[in-house]
């Protein structure tokens, strides 16, 4: 057997395979399967039915803030239509299961390639526009599917939204929140691991090409408008499967929660996470899901609290007041975001003892 | 120690049949609103050749070349490489059939480092599809080793072996010269067409590019159009040149016939005076 690499002190690769490695030596390699063995192994039996249900949460908010920073940090094209993505992905998920019968992973999968086609179609004026112009028209976008949602009742049943069926995969019930901690976290560590290979890949190259300087991108051959599109693609693809697994999770969906304001909490979730970095997208959906959760129930504190359900109408906005102040905080303080924390952390400790 | 040093692999390997670029321009115009920036322009390039285009600043030099590399679409014209028109085409795919540039103004990438950027070049030669790209298929394995290895010779023929992992923001203007023109041939063109690759460089820097040109033209056979506006360089180099002024091309010829062309020398000292 080869010998395992842990702390290196210097350059000693042979081979160009080491240097397009993801993990730079065997440690990381290594404490990523310990971690994610420890994760699904543990986390299912000792955590509670509320928290398992934040985690899941976390989890599935995880897989479209990677799709999200596939699309904004490393292809440079702002969208704030992806809470819609999210929905067409939720209720195609329902539309497939209900109408049609399709098993949980078939659905699923399908959401996923559904919001795709979508987000390409409403991907189409990043031909033309950039910056904030293209903000605007996807805002359009996330406009026109809200209202689609809601309003083609032939399809999507309106207001009174849809109710799925229970998920099954291999004949087992998945739908509880321990069986679908499964499911999620076995997910998200596959897309995780394909959008750091598709980043690593030619596709990735390109996306970041576009990004910083989209005149030279042209001129090294590649063709800009397909690339946007298929990074609005894959965004896509992420959100809608996230929202495929959303709307199994929860059982039953309305379109009131695919708002601008959920648009938004994924842009928070990758500036805060780190723009352009894959781990930063869970760091970002963890802690936004937290910071949110937590902010509701202090409100919901106040609020059932007789003394000082006097001043709860004033703290009400509150949570949207930290949440705006969290974002602006990560702007100033650390651009880069958690990811970026995170690898100073990593790399102090990667370096002691020996700090110097 | 020059692993590849004297036998690039990406010239070795390339066979006379697909290093054919043979470029042409007819009556190019160029119009932007009023102002005429090239006018009845004429030119052949042959395979193996390098052709210098001269001239002063403003002269339409960066507007020919961008014509020819589809960034300006020309009112009037055609242009047409190995026999196929390519007026109007987008860049990417003249880039696609063999034309490879590099900027004036250098459009490198800063935040990436120097490896990075020669990769993004390796863009059209990269096959694999989106489906194996995200699996990071054995064959995707495979052919990024193989990209990386030409990164390297190419970064072995530049003698920036020192420099691959430096973002290259972070580079002095000279080098970063250097690291375009290595993009530019990581893209493994027919025809390397080159903007002003001299400009603001030192004296050293400059010899150094010049051997290198030279020795790409002449052992590799690689056909190569040079702009440039300083004549004293590009006399000693090229086989062939040709002048601009104002638009039009006043000269065309060998080294020691432009030079001594009236108009060429009116033009350039009407420049300096
Ligand atoms: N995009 C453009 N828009 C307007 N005018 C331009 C543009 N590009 C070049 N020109 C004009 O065309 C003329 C030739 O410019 P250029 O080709 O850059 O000259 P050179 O490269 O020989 O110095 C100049 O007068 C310049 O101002
Ligand atoms: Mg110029």
């Amino acid at each position: 057997m080869r010998k395992l690499k842990f702390r290196p002190c210097g350059n000693f690769k042979e081979r160009y395979e080491q240097d397009i490695a993801i993990f730079e030596t065997d440690f990381g390699r290594v404490w990523v399967w310990v971690g994610l063995v420890l994760l699904l192994s543990s986390v299912p039996f000792i955590a509670g039915s509320y928290t398992l249900y934040i985690i899941n949460s976390i989890g599935i908010a995880a897989i479209a803030a990677i799709g999200l920073n596939i699309l904004i940090g490393y292809t440079g094209q702002i969208s704030l239509g992806h809470a819609a993505f999210f929905g067409v992905g939720a209720y195609a998920a329902a539309i497939l299961a209900t109408k049609m019968g399709f098993p949980f992973w078939l659905s699923v999968l399908a959401a996923g390639g559904i919001a795709a086609l979508v987000g390409m179609i409403f991907g189409i004026p990043s031909v033309r526009l950039k910056h904030l112009y293209l903000c605007i028209a996807t805002l359009a976008g996330q406009f026109i599917i809200e209202y689609v949602l809601m309003n083609w009742e032939g399809l999507t049943n309106g207001p009174a939204g849809i109710i799925l069926p229970r998920a099954t995969l291999f004949g087992l019930d998945i739908s509880g929140d321990q069986s679908f901690f499964w499911v999620v976290f076995v997910c998200l560590a596959l897309m995780c691991w394909m959008a750091v290979n598709l980043i690593r890949s030619r596709y990735g190259r390109a996306f970041i090409a576009i990004r910083d300087n989209d005149l030279a991108a042209e001129g090294m051959g590649i063709p800009i408008f397909r690339y946007k599109l298929l990074s609005f693609g894959i965004s896509s693809f992420y959100a809608g499967f996230a929202g495929g697994l959303w709307a199994y999770y929860t059982t039953s969906i309305t379109p009131e929660p695919f708002t601008i304001f959920l648009s938004i909490q994924y842009i928070a979730m990758i500036i805060i996470g780190g723009l352009a970095s894959i781990p930063g997208s869970v760091f970002g959906a963890i802690f936004i899901i937290i910071l949110n959760e937590t902010l509701s129930r202090i409100t919901e504190y106040i609020m059932n609290t007789g003394i000082l359900s006097g001043i709860a109408l004033t703290v009400a906005p509150l949570r949207e007041f930290v949440f705006g102040l969290a974002i602006v905080l990560f702007l100033i303080f650390e651009p880069r975001g958690l990811a970026e924390v995170w690898r100073v952390v990593r790399s102090s400790f990667r370096l002691w003892p020996f700090s110097y | 120690m020059k692993a590849f040093r004297g036998q690039p692999t990406i010239f070795a390997a390339a066979q006379p049949d697909n290093r054919r670029a043979e470029l042409t321009v007819e009556a190019l115009s160029l119009q932007f609103g009023g102002l005429v920036a090239l006018q009845n322009i004429n030119l052949n390039v042959k395979t193996g050749e390098l052709l210098a285009i001269i001239g002063p600043n403003g002269a339409g030099k960066t507007s020919l070349l961008n014509c020819m590399t589809g960034y300006y679409h020309p009112q009037q014209g055609r242009i047409t490489f190995n026999g196929e028109a390519i007026t109007g085409l987008h860049p990417h795919k003249i880039t696609e059939r063999g034309i490879g540039r590099t900027f004036q103004n250098i459009e490198l990438f800063p935040g990436a480092s120097v490896i990075a950027n020669l990769l993004l070049a390796r863009h059209i030669h990269c096959h694999y599809s989106v489906g194996l790209a995200a699996l990071f298929w054995p064959s995707v394995k495979r052919e990024e080793v193989r990209h990386r290895r030409v990164v390297e010779e190419i970064i072995d023929f530049l003698e920036i072996q020192s420099i691959r992992k430096k973002p290259v923001g972070s580079l002095p203007y000279g080098l970063r010269k250097r690291v375009d023109l290595g993009r530019a041939l990581a893209l493994e063109p027919k025809l390397l067409v080159l903007d002003e690759p001299f400009a603001g460089m030192t004296l050293e820097e400059k010899e150094d590019i010049v051997r290198f040109l030279v020795e790409l033209n002449e052992a590799w056979g690689q056909t190569m159009i040079l702009v440039e506006h300083d004549m004293s360089v590009v006399m000693s180099i090229s086989q062939r040149i040709i002048v601009l002024d104002f638009g039009k091309k006043i000269s065309e010829g060998s080294p020691e016939v432009v030079q001594n062309h009236p108009e060429v020398i009116k033009a350039y000292l009407g420049d300096s005076g």
